[in-house]
């Protein structure tokens, strides 16, 4: 049988596109497009990844021009058919800059760059996205300058109520708390979905813990993405 | 037409000898175009004409070569059809007066110098020196330029893996940001700067020109002044939006066969990029300055020949190729344009409005470029007269840690992306070089920057030679075989007899290195006048090593498990003159410790084929250097959060001396097994000491003290973080 096709939309200054494109291909075994920005016809429907990066530059606001790609416009009808849509980093910001999920990424609360390791806990397995993961807490790497959620407390207290809050930083042993919490966001999230469970954003990059080790976590989050196709 | 007087001329930094060169060069007085296409050519910048000279006597050549200096990188051969690039560069004098954008533009030339060459950078690393912390200027220029060379490598998406970061007064006024970056490439896809082929088009792509950074490379030829600041003008604007754009767009041109040569418009912008490639080539230029995109109205050929906009580049191609070409490039979004033609005249033609308004002999104008022999003379060094502190060994320990130059970094690599592009085997906290893995093979490359300028002030020689020494050390100390350099060599005014002497020995302390390493210097730059009202920083010639680690999983970094053995490699003799002992009592005076390479060669071959043959027994390597055998064990500890056990041999006289020593050529190997190591340094003549035992939560030297591990971290973070957020 050949392998199935996810679809990566790619836009000028998209830099994990590379990363994401060979840890998908690698851990879920499937052949991967490369979609141009520019493109309005998405094929391949069954999946489809924003990869991280600076979008434009992220002039104006982080992932705010990608919004008005064609590509972008398709992800939009498609995701409204529930196409599950995974945005990872800059493609997380594009997402919520489409409103496709709640909230906005903003300055980190030092207003600085950071990279760094750090432990993910995960809030919800109970997502197509999460349900395989055995482990609770993993570590993937973050690397953003605005990646602090924010949002209203109606919204928050929405996002709990519908467990839509799908990853917060951790410690080690899944403790959430202020001092482990790297960019200030609300509630130490991480990553969250939509109302309807097919869009997925998430800060931290599973995409780089991929490598060197088998033990990585971002391999168990790429194989748990197979049951979906 | 203006009138070219005294005052335009030396306004161009021109010297009445070289004026008089100009006019026999061109048989006539140059216009204002021509004289200002003079001014940069022969900047100290572009022409190194101070040190031209003694950089030709460096040794460039080896086996692993491709390519040597005077093309835009440097080139070695990492076998199975691959080759790395690298070169590192100065930023010094636009960071000082802007430091965001100064930073940014730094990382962002020497990116484009090496992707330019074909290749795919893979890892940028930098190299820093501030004054004084307290300094008023110093932690908003910090701020400036670590900001700044993270937000250009991040947006690109090339990660930021190491480099160095000191402070010290001399560079009060001068700061140095020298950024350097490696790339990756396939041997048969390298492009050159060889303009070829009478007729063929010449294609600008990228950023539109505008009147940002006229003169800069004069700029950074000059000694500053109390009115520096007001050449703000002169800084360029970085975009690594744009940066991004052409990289990705030349990698998509490069897999074609498209380009017959293509150079970046760094310094001197159109100039020094169209004279280059003609002259390497041997050919004519016309330029029709009419086509060059320009971002603001009535801009003159002399603004825009002399534009330092940044994101530019210059490319020869096959008139096959024109429209491929262009549709890639509009592809990508970027402005591309036909501005010129390889002639076989061998001049500079240049039109605008349908006129010539400059006409260069490019030959002539390139060969004779000045060449000086500047008087030098070993200058006297007065000391301060200091009230001499003393410390007890762990009060200076703590002090050492908790200090500006050894406190731990992490405010700085934490604005680094280091982990895009999925290939950082180790960033520079964890190892002694970085390493980045060849991407879908299983070797590795490992970098390293390095300079001791403390040691350079007072024996430039000794000094560079040391800066060599340990960039080899540092290498070897993460599993790799050395293979070449880049130097970056900042200096202040030439012309002064003293400085010259210090460029003088300290590329005679290189050339000596290198070759009794064999470890050829590829590429380099040199940065001279960082001198402000008649005070020069000290010799600051730094030294970025590269080298091959043939799998990986031989890599060693700053790793220790409870139970493993640590061992000294190399002789130690307690040398504390210039220490980082002696500097915090205060003791600033006398000599940087011998360098006897023949040990180095022997302990550096013996702990590379250790960890080699028993790559399984060695847990992790760390070179010894500034802060002596104590402060390497520290870093270990904290490193690792893990306790040692340390015992002083029990024929050491002086234990202050020992631990605190920084002689040369020495290696601390931490080891699983002890008899292995005994009996292999045995056969090989090599002197080894045990020193420690990894165990337990507490930092511990027996019979003298112990601290907690953790207050050890705390005292390592502590200055950075009160430093900034106060």
């Amino acid at each position: 049988m050949p392998k199935k096709v996810v679809s990566i939309v790619v836009f000028p200054g998209s830099n994990c596109d590379r990363d994401l494109d060979i840890a998908v291909q690698k851990y879920m075994d499937v052949n991967t497009e490369l979609v141009w920005h520019d493109d309005p016809n998405i094929k391949n429907q069954e999946m489809i990844f924003i990869p991280g990066g600076f979008s434009f530059g992220d002039y104006l606001r982080s992932g705010a021009l990608a919004t008005k790609s064609p590509a972008m416009k398709e992800v939009i009808r498609l995701s409204k058919k529930g196409v599950p849509i995974i945005g990872i980093c800059n493609g997380f910001q594009i997402l919520t800059e489409c409103k496709l999920l709640d909230g906005a990424l903003i300055d980190n609360y030092k207003r600085l760059f950071i990279c760094k390791e750090n432990f993910v806990k995960i809030e919800n397995k109970n997502t197509q996205f999460t349900k395989n993961i055995h482990k609770n807490v993993v570590q993937f790497p973050i690397a953003h300058a605005q990646g602090r959620f924010y949002t209203s407390e109606d919204n928050l207290k929405r996002l709990e109520d519908n467990n839509q809050i799908v990853f917060k930083y951790s410690s080690r042993d899944g403790k959430i708390n202020k001092s482990e919490n790297p960019n200030g966001s609300m509630n130490n999230i991480a990553g969250i979905i939509n109302k309807n469970k097919n869009i997925l954003g998430l800060m931290p990059h599973p995409e780089r813990a991929v490598n060197f080790s088998e033990d990585n976590d971002g391999i168990s989050f790429f194989r748990g993405l197979q049951n979906l196709l | 037409m203006i009138k070219i007087n005294k005052h335009i001329v030396s306004e161009h930094g021109i010297s009445e000898d070289e004026f008089k060169l100009i006019k026999e060069i061109l048989q006539r007085e140059p216009n204002l175009l021509e004289l200002g296409i003079f001014s940069v050519m022969w900047s100290e910048h572009c022409s190194y004409k101070s040190t031209k000279k003694w950089l030709k006597t460096l040794p460039t050549s080896g086996e692993k070569v491709i390519c040597g200096p005077g093309e835009n990188a440097g080139i070695i051969d990492i076998g199975d059809n691959e080759a790395i690039v690298f070169k590192m560069e100065s930023h010094n004098h636009p960071s000082f007066i802007e430091p965001y954008q100064g930073a940014a533009t730094g990382v962002g030339g020497i990116m484009r110098d090496v992707f330019t060459m074909g290749a795919r950078p893979i890892a940028n690393l930098n190299s820093l020196r501030f004054g004084s912390p307290k300094h008023p200027k110093t932690k908003q220029l910090l701020s400036g330029v670590v900001k700044g060379i993270g937000d250009y490598g991040n947006c690109v998406g090339v990660p930021t893996v190491g480099g160095e970061c000191n402070f010290h007064e001399s560079y009060n006024n001068n700061i140095l940001v020298n950024a350097m970056c490696i790339g990756l490439v396939k041997k048969n896809k390298i492009f050159y700067s060889i303009a070829k082929g009478f007729g063929n088009p010449i294609i600008y792509v990228g950023a539109k020109t505008g009147r940002d950074g006229i003169h800069g490379a004069t700029m950074a030829s000059a000694e500053f002044d109390d009115h520096s600041e007001d050449s703000r003008p002169q800084v360029q604007v970085g975009d690594p939006f744009m940066e991004k754009l052409l990289l990705e767009s030349c990698q998509e041109l490069m897999k074609d066969d498209a380009i017959i040569a293509i150079q970046d418009m760094g310094a001197a912008g159109l100039t020094s990029s169209s004279f280059e490639m003609a002259s390497k080539g041997s050919c004519g230029v016309k330029l029709f300055l009419d086509k060059v995109p320009c971002r603001e109205d009535k801009m003159t050929p002399y603004e825009m020949m002399l534009s330092e906009t940044q994101e530019r580049m210059l490319m020869v191609i096959k008139p096959s190729k024109k429209k491929s070409t262009l549709r890639i490039f509009k592809k990508w979004g970027l402005e591309a344009a036909e501005i010129g033609v390889i002639t076989k005249t061998g001049n500079m033609e240049i039109f605008f409005n349908n006129s010539l308004v400059g006409k260069l002999p490019i030959k002539p104008l390139a060969d004779s470029s000045p060449e000086y022999d500047r008087p030098s003379e070993k200058p006297f060094i007065k000391f301060k007269k200091e009230n001499h502190k003393n410390f007890s060994i762990k009060s200076a320990l703590i002090k050492i840690i908790s200090s500006p130059n050894h406190s731990s970094k992490k405010w700085i690599y934490h604005q680094y992306d280091r982990s895009v592009m999925c290939d950082t085997y180790f960033s520079s906290e964890q190892s002694d070089s970085a390493v980045i893995r060849v991407h879908n093979s299983t070797k590795a490359i490992a970098v390293t920057c390095d300079c001791n300028p403390i040691y350079c002030n007072s024996n430039p020689k000794l000094g560079a030679e040391i800066g060599v020494a340990e960039s080899w050390r540092n290498l070897i100390a993460s599993g790799a075989d050395p293979i070449a350099i880049t130097d970056n060599l900042n200096f202040g005014n030439p012309e002064k007899k003293e400085i010259m002497y210090q460029i003088k020995e300290a590329i005679k302390g290189i050339k000596t290195a290198c070759e009794a390493l064999n470890y050829p210097v590829v590429s380099g730059n040199v940065s001279l006048y960082n001198e402000t009202k008649n005070k020069s920083i000290f010799p600051t010639p730094v030294i970025g090593g590269v080298g091959v680690i043939k799998n990986i999983s031989r890599s060693k970094g700053l790793r220790m498990n409870e139970g493993d053995k640590i061992f000294i490699v190399g002789n130690s003799h307690g040398h504390l003159e210039l220490s980082e002992f002696n500097r915090i009592c205060n003791k600033n005076f006398g000599s940087p410790p011998p360098l006897d390479l023949k040990e180095e060669i022997k302990n550096g071959n013996f702990v590379r084929n250790f960890i080699k043959k028993y790559n399984s027994i060695v847990t992790g390597c760390h070179d010894i250097s500034e802060g002596g055998i104590i402060l390497a064990l520290a870093e270990l500890a904290i490193r690792n959060e893990k306790g040692l056990n340390i015992k002083i041999p029990s024929n050491v006289k002086n234990s202050k001396n020992w631990l605190f020593g920084e002689d040369q050529s020495r290696y601390l190997l931490i080891v699983n097994n002890e008899d292995i190591i005994k009996k292999v340094a045995k056969k090989e003549n090599i002197k080894l000491q045990e020193i420690a035992t990894v165990s337990g939560d507490k930092f511990c030297i027996i019979k003298k003290f112990e601290i907690s591990v953790k207050k050890l971290i705390k005292y390592n973070n502590i200055w950075f973080e009160n430093f900034i957020e106060k």
